[in-house]
């Protein structure tokens, strides 16, 4: 059993309100033969400038302290890969500093930067992530994302991550799946649904137009996770710059408030021993006493099937903010869906359904831009850049590419990142005959999590227009 | 290309310093990669052969002991702990609460007693330096009540099922000293049915 104190669950606190300025990002592909990291990282940093109507000279002017997210240096054979970005970006003499946390790197080095604009060190912060996963042959990065594992107790049996990932799935699947074919359909209109919003989007790597049953007939990887419920493994890069009040009006009109909160858990998904489920704002006591008589197994927690640093993140940030309800509080998510049965775990773990209830909000349709049963707004859509499975999973990146998502809602110019056929054209992209918007019309609030490997880190970022905050400060 | 014996790494721990004999790495020249379409140069290739040097540690001993048919594992012993009694496997040097050091212990009787799948994966994928036969079939065992964590391996005879009882087999000859010595069959397999190098 696992007991927190009061002062572990003290709600962390901002010395100052932070906002978030201007966001970039580069295009996502699989691989990019002839385009150095730099190359992608100047592309990010320079539509961030061109997003608040700046030069990067100028943006750059007010930038004081840097945090650069990249996962996998093994990959790219250069260790202090962020003093070359730094330095390429003409950053220097700013103090700089590299920021690893698996899959949730990205939303770690906002994390990072969000701190040093609130306890006053900087006016104004870079996070900038990227990961390059396509300088290596296939087995030999699956060996290297092996070693995010435990290299003495993990790594050597098969030298492949899905295999340790993939055994939470299958006992969510039996658990809370109860094995039901109506539970893989459901797990199968994420991989559509996220899958066919990326052909909206020039940016992802991995948009297409796909059938639950494409899906359900896709190769399996380890039962029951089949190629399409799988995410991308992408390389490209993102950023997001973060200021004080002051600092933020200087750049943009349209700031936008940014809280965000930090979980973590045993790197070792076995090594997690039994505790009573901590409460988010919208759960009661003894909510959860008969879940494992309704789903036999299921009274382990966290066991197998929920991802406590995710939990513990939503937690901080959401008291931090005043959310209460996410369902209700917030207008859009972009969530860590590395996997179809992950994405489900996590709704779970935020609050947006109960645990054991996760697959409701799927089939409720309110995770949809438009829901597909009343064609109407869904009540909190999710994912509409393509996620993980659709846009792209390129480590370093994925957490500032999902605020910069939740960002380009708010700001309500979703349509402008999304829609330019030029953008289409420099990206060799077709773009598609049906093209649609999927901005999420009057978007006040957002929110992102980033997530790593089996759920070691995790982070919970909410994203406010400043004249919608709950919370007073 | 696997290393000849004269070509592999060894190493020694003598005076409390590392003590090398044998090829670390073995230098192979880069080559040009060049966009086919164009007959432009794009790069080069970087090859690397690295051995790389590892202490267990305090683990060395759990390790160890599966070269001779045990299962070890630890448990804490701190009066003053609320974790007091509880058994880690995998094996913690120390207790995660308190942070004293574990006493070490053998499960490996409770093992062949209670251990059963908690979850279980079939792949056919694996990674670069994989050398388990595919499909790979990972397992997570837990034991009885005192151990209050989840140990991940492989199950090699027998089809895997949530609740199985299953047995640990051990690599007592040749082994490698790694993880890779410890695996599972389930319960009423026969010696004969075990992989070579193995026994209960």
């Amino acid at each position: 059993m696992i007991k927190f104190s009061e002062k572990q669950l003290r709600i962390p606190k901002l010395m100052r309100p932070v906002y978030l300025v201007t966001v970039g990002m580069s295009k996502f592909d699989r691989a990019f033969p002839e385009t150095r990291t730099e190359e992608l990282c100047v592309d990010a940093l320079t539509a961030a400038a061109d997003f608040v109507n700046m030069t990067p000279s100028e943006l750059k002017q007010y930038i004081h302290t840097c945090y650069y997210g990249h996962f996998a240096d093994h990959f790219g054979d250069q260790l202090l890969g962020e003093a070359v970005v730094h330095d390429r970006l003409g950053l220097d003499p700013l103090g700089n500093i590299g920021v690893k946390t698996g899959g949730a790197t990205g939303g770690s080095t906002m994390w990072e930067a969000v701190k040093a604009v609130a306890s006053g060190y900087s006016d104004c912060a870079l996070a900038l992530g990227w990961e390059r996963m396509d300088e290596v042959p296939t087995d030999e990065g699956n060996h290297l994302i092996s070693c995010a594992a435990d290299k003495d107790w993990e790594t050597p049996l098969g030298h492949i991550y899905t295999g340790y990932y993939a055994v939470m799935a299958q006992r969510y699947w039996k658990i809370f799946g109860k094995e039901e074919d109506s539970f893989r359909n459901t797990m199968a209109e994420i991989a559509v649904k996220n899958r066919g919003y990326a052909r909206m989007n020039p940016h992802a790597h991995g948009p297409m137009k796909i059938t639950v049953e494409d899906v359900i007939k896709s190769p399996i990887v380890a039962y029951p996770l089949r190629t399409l419920d799988c995410c991308l493994m992408s390389v490209g890069s993102a950023c997001g710059i973060v200021c004080d009040e002051k600092t933020a009006y200087e750049i943009t009109d349209k700031p936008l408030r940014i809280y965000i909160a930090a979980g973590s858990h045993t790197l070792r998904v076995a090594d997690r021993r039994d505790m009573k489920i901590p409460l988010l704002p919208n759960e009661k006591p003894n909510q959860y006493d008969n879940l494992g008589k309704k789903f036999p197994g299921g009274d382990r927690y966290p066991g197998f099937t929920s991802f406590l640093a995710a939990r513990i993140s939503a937690y901080y940030a959401y008291h931090m903010s005043g959310v209460v309800d996410p369902t209700e509080d917030l207008d859009i998510v972009e969530l860590h869906d590395a996997f179809t049965i992950s994405d489900i775990q996590t709704y779970e773990d935020i609050g947006i359904r109960p645990y054991g209830e996760g697959r409701n909000y799927i089939e409720s349709g309110d995770a949809y831009v438009v829901n597909p049963h009343t064609k109407k707004p869904g009540k909190l859509p999710s994912n509409p850049c393509g996620g993980l499975i659709g846009c792209m999973h390129a480590v370093g990146a994925t957490g500032l590419m999902q605020i910069a998502e939740i960002g380009y809602h708010i700001w309500n110019r979703w349509d402008e990142i999304h829609e330019s056929e030029e953008k289409w054209n420099s990206f060799g992209r077709k773009k598609p005959k049906d093209w649609t918007s999927l901005q999420v019309k009057g978007a006040k609030r957002g929110l992102a999590i980033s997530h790593a490997g089996v759920g070691s880190h995790v982070t919970c970022t909410i994203l406010m227009n400043p004249n919608n905050l709950i919370k007073e400060d | 290309m696997p290393k000849v014996e004269e070509e592999k790494g060894f190493v020694e721990i003598l005076n409390s310093r590392y003590k090398l004999r044998g090829l670390f790495h073995i230098i192979e020249a880069n080559q040009p990669i060049y966009n086919k379409d164009t007959g432009k140069l794009a790069g080069v290739t970087n090859p690397r052969d690295v051995t790389y040097i590892h202490s267990y540690g305090g683990e060395a001993i759990f390790f160890e002991s599966l070269s001779k048919g045990k299962l070890m594992a630890s448990r804490c012993d701190n009066e003053k702990c609320e974790s007091k009694g509880s058994i880690y496997e995998p094996f913690r040097i120390f207790c995660p609460d308190c942070l004293r050091k574990n006493t070490i212990v053998d499960i490996t009787e409770k093992a062949q007693k209670t251990a059963k799948i908690h979850s279980f994966i079939i792949t056919h994928r694996s990674g670069a330096f994989n050398i388990l036969p595919k499909p790979i079939k990972f397992i997570n065992v837990e034991f009885d009540e005192e151990v209050v964590t989840i140990l991940m391996s492989v199950l090699v005879v027998g089809e895997p099922e949530i609740g199985k009882r299953i047995i640990p087999i051990f690599r007592i000859k040749s082994p490698t000293y790694t993880i890779m010595d410890l695996m599972f069959v389930v319960k009423g397999t026969t010696e004969s049915e075990l992989p070579e190098k193995f026994s209960f």
